[in-house]
């Protein structure tokens, strides 16, 4: 397991929302091939954290390591971080897929165009070839024939498979899933969650922050349990569904079932 | 003696030759057109830089705005527009005069499109900071989680985004640009309202004249209204139809 290369390595995040401090030194590495699962109750950090990793949340301490390029900082002068280089946030990020609650897919543009929009303006590959591979990542999943149909026009889970397309298309190095299942309607979650599980078995890096704990337990070969801003507990799934040790969790968990 | 409505109304005058004064007025007309594209431009940009210094400026840029949008917004149209061209004028002749030049004879195209332009600006200012706030966070955000920089996000993301948001404050605009081309009459510019008023005193047929300037002022709208449908359509066509 350790001979696998770090694809993420977060070291001792703290977050801050004024007084409320939403993380308190969260560390944790993603190996290539891992797909991590954080589960949590509501107001745990586990959103923030996911968030924290792209920047799309400025952490007010610690760091982000992605493919061994740690993202530099610098301080804000009001007591937080914040990116010390513009652009090699926005490079990194590139290579992120992040994928949303809920979707937040362009509205302006059709699937197709939502699906090579960075490839071809932030990776800049030529159109004619962001073209043939979006094709390919949009019949994989099940959505080529509404590559021309506009976001608005489809239903949540279609919407949130475009979405994974979207991901997929920068080709990245992780996956960052945001609760990709909870502004769905119960009937249409299924549809994603195969999605999702069918990159899990092809040993895709994915880090997931969802509320599916069946999901979790069968597609993540790591879980982690946050609580109160740190992470109570983590380990395989059979362990941490199985024979969970900590109060906290062994709380989490039948209130869940 | 009751009056023959063929000589009660002389259609002869509206003959686009002299001694008729129809192709008078269309030149007007064209003026007038010009002006307002080009003042109606004009008020994009500085609409479009206003809304985003606005909403992303510092705090000096954004107090600064809000004078510009607050003056413009509360001087009638009329006086800002005799004090933009008078005072506009005598400022650049002193100016020039003290870079050791004479002074210059100021278009009036020019002044037109300029004070125009400001006070289109003003109120496009507002339309677009209400459009730019109505999109969504998530479109922005994606975009961010992309790797955008913040110039392609307000390119292709936010401007396009906000565009439908956008679109019936500034068809208002357009249309209150062309008629405010008229209050440039008052400078002396030779706009519909102006070639109007002269082709009606010289002969005396005033019903005439000013139906004739109503009916192109009318038609220039109702040929603005199918264009606005048509960007409008366009604009639009990722939302889904109303419910």
């Amino acid at each position: 397991m350790t001979d696998r290369a770090e694809a993420i390595a977060v070291e001792n995040l703290h977050k801050r929302f004024g007084p409320l401090e939403v993380l308190k030194g969260v560390s944790l590495t993603a190996r290539e091939g891992d797909v991590i699962a954080v589960i949590g109750g509501s107001g745990s950090g586990k959103s923030t954290f996911l968030r924290c990793i792209n920047m799309l949340e400025l952490p007010s301490a610690g760091s982000v390591t992605i493919h061994g390029e740690q993202i530099a900082m610098k301080k804000d002068g009001r007591g937080g971080l914040m990116p010390a280089d513009r652009k090699q946030v926005q490079r990194i990020r590139s290579r992120l897929g992040m994928v949303f609650q809920n979707f937040n897919l362009w509205q302006h543009m059709t699937i197709l165009q939502n699906v090579i929009e960075a490839p071809v303006h932030v990776l800049g590959i030529g159109k004619a070839e962001a073209t043939e591979r979006a094709e390919t990542i949009l019949r994989r999943v099940g959505l080529f024939e509404k590559r021309d149909a506009y976001p608005a026009f489809l239903s949540g889970g279609q919407q949130q498979r475009a979405a994974i397309a979207r991901a997929l298309a920068v080709q990245p190095h992780v996956m960052l899933f945001d609760e990709p299942t909870s502004a769905l309607d119960p009937e249409l979650v299924g549809e994603v969650l195969t999605v999702i599980g069918d990159l899990a078995k092809e040993k895709r890096t994915m880090i997931l922050v969802t509320h599916e704990m069946k999901f979790a337990r069968n597609v993540a070969n790591h879980i982690v349990f946050l609580a109160n801003g740190v992470i109570e507990e983590q380990g395989p799934p059979e362990e941490i569904f199985g024979a969970p040790k900590s109060e906290r969790l062994k709380k989490f968990i039948s209130s869940i079932h | 003696m009751a009056a023959d409505p063929a000589t009660l109304i002389n259609w002869g005058l509206l003959a686009l030759e002299p001694p008729g004064w129809g192709g008078v007025l269309l030149g007007g007309l064209l003026n007038s057109i010009k002006i307002a594209v080009g003042g109606y431009a004009l008020g994009l940009v500085l609409g479009t830089g206003g809304a985003f210094g606005k909403l992303y400026g510092g705090p000096v840029l954004k107090d600064l705005l809000e004078v510009y949008t607050t003056l413009v917004r509360a001087i009638p149209e009329l006086v800002l527009i005799l004090l933009l061209y008078y005072a506009g004028t005598d400022l650049l002749n002193q100016l020039m005069a003290a870079m050791g030049y004479g002074p210059v004879d100021i278009s009036g195209l020019a002044a037109g499109i300029f004070v125009i332009g400001v006070v289109q600006g003003a109120y496009s200012t507002e339309v677009l900071r209400g459009a730019i706030k109505a999109v969504p966070a998530g479109q922005i955000e994606a975009a961010r989680a992309y790797g955008m920089s913040p110039v392609q996000i307000m390119r292709r993301i936010t401007l396009p985004a906000m565009l439908p948001h956008a679109i019936p404050g500034l068809s208002n605009l357009w249309l209150i640009a062309t008629k405010d081309t008229a209050l440039l009459a008052v400078v002396g510019f030779s706009e519909l309202t102006l070639v109007t008023r002269q082709a009606a005193g010289s002969t005396k047929a005033y019903l005439l004249f000013f139906c004739a300037a109503g009916a192109l002022y009318l038609a220039l709208t109702l040929v603005s209204n199918v264009i606005i449908r048509i960007i409008e359509t366009r604009a639009r066509r990722g939302m889904a139809a109303p419910a």
